[in-house]
């Protein structure tokens, strides 16, 4: 059985999987039950500064996008951070840590972006025996509007300064948690890089209005009539993380810093691809809250068979295996010609594939009086929709056409050279082909 | 002594009330709405529906599952009752395996379709509970149509007309309306006098005027009707009974399956219906398959239902055929009767084996008994008393498409015309199209 143990920053944990900072890690009680039931390590929930504790709001906190079945597909919170006394935290955290010693706890925090407020509260966490600490500069709502949160994570020169503060204070690892709701990751990224950080964590939760309740007018979840906008996580985030974390494992200013990967990782695939993305660890959050501890025993057995069957012996084995596949646009190459092709045998005739394709997009799907629908490759343009819109997976799939062959769509020879854009002739700034 | 299953001869309250109201519940029970959300789920919003196209009355299937997936199963039901006004009833009693359910693609998927029936039902309880009729009739046209029978081909016909502002008039032999919904299917599939709440329910959209206790041939006649009326539609059903043509036919306890099904229905204490402690019924449609199983369900103990031909060729789907099984009555494939003999205990019928041969059913030259308390013949009806200077076919009316008869200004449907099998739904969409042929004819 493959060895899913992970070093991640020299922080060790029994497997890669982490649950994030969020509610699930916010006391001993449920820490306690996540390492029971096999997490590798925790974030324990955002710690503030010392004094009165944070109030979170009294009504709902919570709204979800569901799909089918209630199936929770995004979830959006108003939550704080940690609205317990500082002290009571740091001592369960010194507990859990003496009990659990194989497995990981980061602390997260939050504290006013002035150095004398960092210079305080790290030697406390420093004395929990905790594995390192990670940086909340993404939470985007409450904390936000008091210059804390992602107020600090949207301006690099503060991630900068920061970092470098918690770098000259604490001994052990300093994680960034990274803010999505920004127009370009990589700036961010470079500014933790830049302050001394070991590693990146992302995405946090992104600005969000869950839905409108059409009765009373108010957004959801809703306070006594009104709602605010709150952090978006789950599943439907997933693309949006992906891709932030693909960028700044593949940008050359940001290369090689260490990522943890966040955002709607639900089972152990989804955990499989962002550490093929460039992530040594991943956490998790909105899965626990959908379906409890348990779920990471899949994530366990998961990952590990899947390792098996492809090789792999440890984690690092595959860290960032897919980077090198991320690439522009420019370079995808446009002599690479695929058409749709339905299997019969698994079609069950609803004729999705046929009304996507002829209401909304190239008319490529033919449907014969008895419902049998075909591929028409004079007008195929290999768009993939009828595949992702078929209820049966795999029942159409994309085959490639042969290199040499006749597109009948374009009646040209498919190349067997890569061709791109850089080199078409429609490109205005084409450069010849070597 | 209280009467038990194994009381002999023929006999009432072989079970309590108790057993009774739970023998017979609604067959399929009403979806809650989460049960609706989930079953909507399911749905794949299929292009060109196969389920659309196998139903009678062309419901647009996918287009109401979504609207009770989104949360408007109001709006749904509209999107059936503008089909098919008995959706209520249709709900209920179609043989959806054979047609919606059957050609829903997750029956080809995983062999377990979309339940669009019971979605039907939720979609149209949840609507019809406003108690406000949601359709409203056109500017009274000033015509006025004679409707001949209540049953679901009339009422569909009836409807669709009044919607239209034409004054409708429905003679009705019987006391009560609603024809097979009311008087000729099993009790457990239409719980609650649900044809009559529905009937009241359609009523209420105005303009049409009950007239019951009135027959053709009986004070009524078709020339009168048509004088009086700018259109006549026919839809008084099949009130003959088919003859099983063997000896004995006539002995005391050989009854009609269908009066047996409506003294059912009638009860006003199910403990009160007689039942003979064994039956036999014979026939092969879902009249046989509805006597059989209640006679079962009012605790027969014995009971054969008997076909003559092959399991494949029987009318009742196998559904209905399972149905019968599960509840423990016996099917005989491929038995034709000879003749029945009334002895001093009761009933001996004797069954000749059958074959088909170079497609003809055969006699094989065997023979077998069944002694019987009683015998339900369910061997289809037949349209007894058809007014003169009607074309029939087939025993039928004789009717093109829309309904046209062969005499002007007569339309007919439903079990008495031509066109169709036997069903509800079937008789739903032949009256509401009459209605539309009806009222072009009376604009143009």
């Amino acid at each position: 059985m493959a060895d899913l143990s992970c070093n991640f920053l020299g922080i060790k944990s029994p497997n890669p999987f982490w649950l994030a900072s969020a509610p699930p890690t916010d006391k001993e009680y449920n820490v306690r039950r996540a390492f029971e039931a096999g997490w590798g390590g925790v974030v324990w929930k955002t710690l503030g500064s010392e004094g009165p504790p944070v109030v979170n709001v009294n009504g709902p906190r919570y709204g979800v996008v569901h799909g089918a079945d209630r199936r929770v597909l995004g979830l959006n919170n108003i939550e704080l951070i940690t609205d317990r006394d500082l002290y009571q935290n740091l001592e369960e955290i010194k507990r859990v840590k003496t009990d659990y010693p194989d497995r990981a706890i980061v602390v997260s925090l939050m504290v006013p972006c002035e150095e004398g407020a960092w210079k305080e509260i790290l030697p406390l966490v420093e004395e929990t025996g905790a594995d390192g600490i990670e940086l909340n500069f993404g939470c985007p709502h409450g904390m936000a509007e008091r210059g804390m949160g992602s107020a600090v994570g949207q301006v690099p020169e503060y991630i900068e300064m920061v970092t470098r503060w918690c770098k000259q204070y604490y001994s052990k690892p300093v994680i960034v948690k990274l803010t999505p709701n920004i127009t370009d990751i990589l700036k961010p990224a470079a500014a933790a890089k830049a302050g001394g950080a070991d590693a990146v964590s992302l995405i946090n939760t992104i600005n969000s209005i869950i839905s409108v309740d059409l009765d009373t007018m108010a957004p959801q979840p809703s306070i006594d009539g009104k709602g605010t906008h709150g952090g978006y996580c789950g599943p439907a985030v997933k693309p949006i993380a992906m891709n932030m974390v693909a960028e700044i494992a593949r940008s050359p200013e940001t290369s090689g810093l260490p990522i943890s990967g966040i955002g709607g990782i639900t089972t152990w695939r989804d955990a499989a691809e962002y550490i093929a993305l460039g992530c040594g660890n991943v956490q998790v959050c909105t899965a626990a809250m959908t379906y409890g501890f348990n779920v990471v025993k899949e994530m366990i057995s998961g990952l590990s068979q899947w390792m098996d069957e492809k090789g792999h012996t440890s984690i690092d084995d595959f860290v960032g295996m897919a980077v090198p596949n991320v690439t522009d646009w420019q370079y995808l190459n446009l002599n690479y010609v695929t058409k749709a092709s339905i299997n019969q045998d698994d079609c069950i005739k609803c004729g999705r594939c046929y009304a996507a394709c002829e209401d909304t997009s190239h008319q490529a799907i033919l449907m014969s009086e008895d419902r049998t629908f075909t591929v028409d490759d004079t007008e195929c343009v290999a768009c993939n929709l009828c595949v992702e819109v078929c209820p049966v997976e795999n029942c159409i799939t994309m085959v490639e056409q042969a290199p040499g062959s006749i597109d009948p769509r374009t009646d040209r020879v498919i190349e067997k050279e890569h061709g791109d854009w850089t080199t078409h002739p429609n490109n205005p700034s084409a450069v010849a082909a070597e | 002594m209280a009467n038990s299953v194994s009381t002999s001869g023929i006999a009432s309250g072989r079970l309590s009330s108790e057993e009774l109201a739970a023998n017979f519940e609604d067959l399929h029970s009403p979806l809650s709405e989460h049960e609706a959300m989930v079953a909507a789920d399911r749905c794949y919003f299929c292009h060109d529906a196969p389920c659309l196209t196998a139903c009678p009355t062309s419901i647009d299937i996918p287009l109401f599952i979504r609207q009770i997936s989104t949360g408007t199963p109001e709006a749904s039901a509209m999107t059936i009752f503008e089909q098919n006004i008995l959706g209520g009833m249709c709900a209920r009693v179609c043989p959806t395996e054979t047609l919606c359910e059957e050609a829903c693609v997750r029956e080809a998927a995983e062999g377990k379709p979309v339940e669009i029936g019971r979605l039907q039902r939720f979609a149209t309880d949840t609507l019809m509970a406003k108690d406000k009729h949601p359709f409203k009739r056109a500017t009274p046209t000033g015509k006025s149509i004679a409707v001949v029978g209540a049953g679901p081909a009339g009422l569909a016909c009836a409807h669709r007309l009044a919607m239209h502002g034409h004054e409708v008039t429905i003679f009705e032999s019987r006391a009560k309306g609603g024809g097979l919904n009311e008087f000729g299917i099993a009790a457990y599939k239409s719980v609650d006098n649900f044809a009559q709440r529905e009937l009241d329910w359609l009523l209420s959209v105005g303009g049409i005027t009950m007239a019951y206790g009135r027959k053709i041939g009986d004070g009524l006649s078709l020339p009168d009707l048509q004088a009086s009326f700018d259109a006549v539609f026919l839809g008084m059903g099949l009130s003959g009974v088919n003859t099983l043509r063997c000896d004995g036919e006539d002995s005391d306890n050989v009854i009609d399956a269908v009066s047996f099904i409506s003294e059912v229905r009638q009860a006003e204490d199910l403990q009160k219906v007689d039942v003979g402690r064994r039956v036999v019924v014979i026939g092969g449609g879902m009249t046989a398959v509805d006597a059989a199983v209640q006679s079962k369900l009012l605790g027969a103990q014995d009971v054969s239902l008997v076909y003559r031909r092959e399991k494949d060729s029987m009318s009742a789907s196998v559904y209905e055929q399972q149905l019968a099984t599960s509840q423990g009555v016996r099917i005989i494939y491929n038995a034709q009767p000879e003749k029945i003999v009334s002895n001093g205990t009761g009933l001996n019928v004797e069954f000749a084996y059958t074959e088909t041969k170079d497609g003809k059913l055969k006699p094989t030259g065997e023979v077998f008994h069944l002694a019987a308390d009683q015998v339900f013949k369910a061997i289809g009806q037949n349209l007894a008393g058809a007014p003169d200077d009607l074309v029939l076919s087939g025993g039928k009316i004789q009717v093109e498409e829309n309904g046209r008869t062969s005499l002007a200004n007569v339309w007919a449907g439903g079990d008495c015309a031509t066109g169709g099998d036997d069903l509800t739904v079937t008789a739903v969409a032949e009256g509401r199209d009459a209605a539309i042929n009806i009222h072009a004819a009376l604009q143009s």
